[in-house]
């Protein structure tokens, strides 16, 4: 299948270490995932704690040829949109951008006419030639003092020019903000974007397909290939796997799919008796939480991700489905509808402290945040439809956070908690979108076909 | 509870095998008479034996003479292809509730009708897709159609329909009968559909 996009090999040519400011960076607003010591000692600070107010010059083409013109423009304007997902800065608009002359070269930025537009920090950055592939070099300003926040150097391949945006947006997060972005992150979902038919006992039927996107939807490629309906995958956590749910053997189960070596485990090892779904990683890759059929009724199971070491979680004669882990592994979150409807319910991971946890007209898909959120993100049945609720585990309480247009299903979360990706119905056919986890910043990813299933890599 | 109910089954389900081979060697001896011809008209409801359920009371007609043996050749349905079969099928499929996989009286009639139909044709092997509305979650409905066409399952292999030519699947909400938003495409979608996989 495809190759993984090989990594940009990144040249640390750090700033100048200037060390008159010895202003300590201001805390984020949401706490920091795990920090890695930051080069930067110029920090870039917003006004009266508001957040830094960024600019965004653009990218130079140091190369005359259409191709690298392309490549400046895209890594600007995908800059803009990695840049304004965490919310972290505040970004000068495009417009207001646009006043300021570009240099000719990184090096005489016109810091001046950047202060007048109450820029706390600008970024700008060049890309060229080279005989293998090009150069990209990155420049975080401070306007204030003129000094260099952040200086990077990237090298590799020119056919995607949106890695080197979102490996430098997530650069700036990490170095500015201490905050782990997910611009490089990935989405697996399943999709009918081509249009295949399986034979059905009436007609044929619309089949679909599990595909994986760049978290805001480009770089769309398909992972299975079997014209057979293939469903709810999910990331392993170091990425080099996908579990879905398969019917090609003419009934469910669980497919472990290697992406980048093009082959596949089939650990729940099912049959038209033992069918299996829903698979859902442990935290840390070595068990699938999943749901089957093998005893008479849907319950949940855990194995290793090898198959072995089975063990039946829950035994009830209601449905028990959708399992998902807590952070630690610890937990696993489900759905039962033991007392009448379906309702999240959490246990310890040896089946042990069921105990439950909504008390509303119809809950599913739970999915547990990573740290530091402890939250389940779920749909939740309102009006007609279903909007995604965040149920606290401080407050024990929930709150919406999609706004009740279309039905809103399937919650996942991204990598650092700050996000969630889910369907709605809201224009029309079933699509994948995004929101921040405080419900601001909707962003709709997937335009073809119906999409659904979404599932964010770690 | 489910597991008791399985394992009377499995008694029944042995003790139908019993009495379905008593029936077929009958049938073997019943051979040796040249058949009499008559058109495709199935055969009235087969005679009363163990393999009547406990379901609704069935009217059993008290007929002395053996019914005429359909002939096998003019049976079209012996001779079609699967997709032929399916895409006209003689299986009633269930219904059910919204959020429900309980059988009611209707649903419970059109299995003992199925039941009828897989008797006659002992070698039919059939897969019981379970299906749902739009209106639930997608995964809760993978579980939900499960439940669907386990529930037909177990009531069949209840009227002594062996439990291995009843294969089920569950595609909750991905393949609607009726692509319609309102209840009378949403009664049709929660179901339990019957297709033969092999003959």
């Amino acid at each position: 299948m495809n190759k993984t996009p090989q990594l940009l090999t990144a040249a640390a040519l750090c700033a100048a270490s200037f060390t008159l400011f010895a202003q300590q960076p201001q805390p984020p607003q949401t706490p920091p995932q795990s920090q890695q010591p930051t080069e930067v000692t110029v920090p870039i600070v917003g006004v009266g704690g508001l957040p830094p107010k960024l600019a965004i010059a653009g990218f130079l083409a140091l190369s005359n040829d259409a191709e690298t013109v392309a490549a400046a423009k895209t890594i600007t304007d995908v800059l803009y949109d990695d840049l304004k997902f965490e919310r972290e800065f505040y970004i000068i608009e495009k417009d207001a951008a646009a006043t300021v002359p570009m240099p000719s070269s990184i090096d005489q930025l016109p810091i001046d006419r950047w202060r007048e537009l109450n820029a706390n920090g600008v970024l700008i950055g060049s890309i060229r030639k080279t005989g293998t592939g090009v150069v990209v070099q990155l420049r975080v300003v401070e306007v204030n003092s003129g000094r260099t926040s952040l200086g990077k150097e990237y090298s590799g391949s020119i056919a995607n020019p949106r890695l080197y945006a979102h490996t430098i947006s997530d650069e700036v997060h990490q170095q500015l903000r201490a905050v782990r972005g997910v611009a490089r992150t990935k989405l697996t979902f399943s999709s009918d974007r081509d249009g295949e038919r399986m034979k059905g006992p009436v007609g044929d039927r619309e089949i679909k397909e599990v595909y994986i996107a760049d978290y805001d939807g480009a770089n769309p490629t398909r992972v299975t290939v079997t014209k057979s309906l293939n469903i709810t995958p999910a990331w392993s956590p170091d990425g080099q796997a996908i579990a879905y749910t398969t019917y090609r053997r003419g009934y469910q189960d669980i497919f472990v799919s290697f992406i980048h070596q093009g082959r596949f485990d089939v650990p729940a090892a099912g049959s038209p008796a033992r069918q299996n779904y829903l698979p859902a990683w442990s935290p840390d890759g070595t068990k699938i939480a999943f749901t089957s059929n093998r005893d008479g009724n849907p319950e949940i199971y855990v194995m290793n991700r090898d198959g072995s070491g089975l063990r039946r979680m829950t035994n009830n004669p209601m449905i028990d489905v959708t399992p998902t882990w807590s952070p630690t592994g610890n937990q696993i979150a489900w759905v039962s509808d033991r007392t009448g409807s379906p309702q999240i319910y959490i246990m310890n991971a040896d089946g042990t402290g069921q105990q439950k946890i909504t008390a509303e007209s119809y809950c599913d898909r739970p999915t547990w945040s990573p740290d530091p959120f402890n939250e389940i993100a779920y749909a939740s049945r309102s009006g007609a439809g279903f909007d995604i609720r965040l149920y606290s585990f401080k407050t024990h309480e929930s709150v919406r956070v999609t706004d009740g247009i279309g039905s809103n299903e399937s919650p996942a979360f991204a990598p650092n908690g700050r996000h969630i990706a889910f369907t709605s119905t809201r224009n029309g056919k079933q699509q994948i979108f995004t929101i921040a986890r405080d419900g601001n910043d909707l962003r709709q990813i997937t335009r073809d076909g119906n999409n659904g299933y979404p599932n964010w890599s770690r | 509870m489910n597991l008791r109910m399985q394992i009377e089954m499995k008694d029944k389900r042995y003790v139908l095998c019993v009495v379905m081979i008593v029936v077929a060697l009958a049938g073997a001896c019943g051979k040796k008479k040249p058949p009499v011809a008559r058109p495709t008209t199935p055969p009235p409801a087969a005679g009363p034996t163990a393999t009547k359920p406990p379901g609704p009371p069935e009217p059993v007609p008290e007929t002395a003479s053996i019914p005429p043996e359909p002939k096998i050749s003019d049976d079209p349905l012996l001779t079609k292809d699967l997709d032929v079969i399916n895409k006209n099928s003689p299986f009633q499929p269930v219904f059910y509730a919204l959020d429900s996989s309980e059988l009611d009286q209707a649903g419970q009639q059109a299995l003992n009708g199925d039941a009828e139909i897989l008797r006659k044709y002992p070698t039919w092997v059939i897969t019981l897709e379970g299906h749902c509305d739009e209106r639930g979650t997608a995964e809760y409905n993978l579980a939900l159609g499960e439940r669907r066409a386990l529930a037909a399952k177990t009531y069949l292999v209840s009227l002594g329909i062996p439990a291995d030519r009843l294969r089920t699947v569950s595609y909750g909400k991905e393949f609607p009968f009726d692509p319609g938003h309102d209840e009378a495409a949403w009664s049709k979608n929660r179901r339990a559909h019957f297709v033969v996989t092999s003959k």
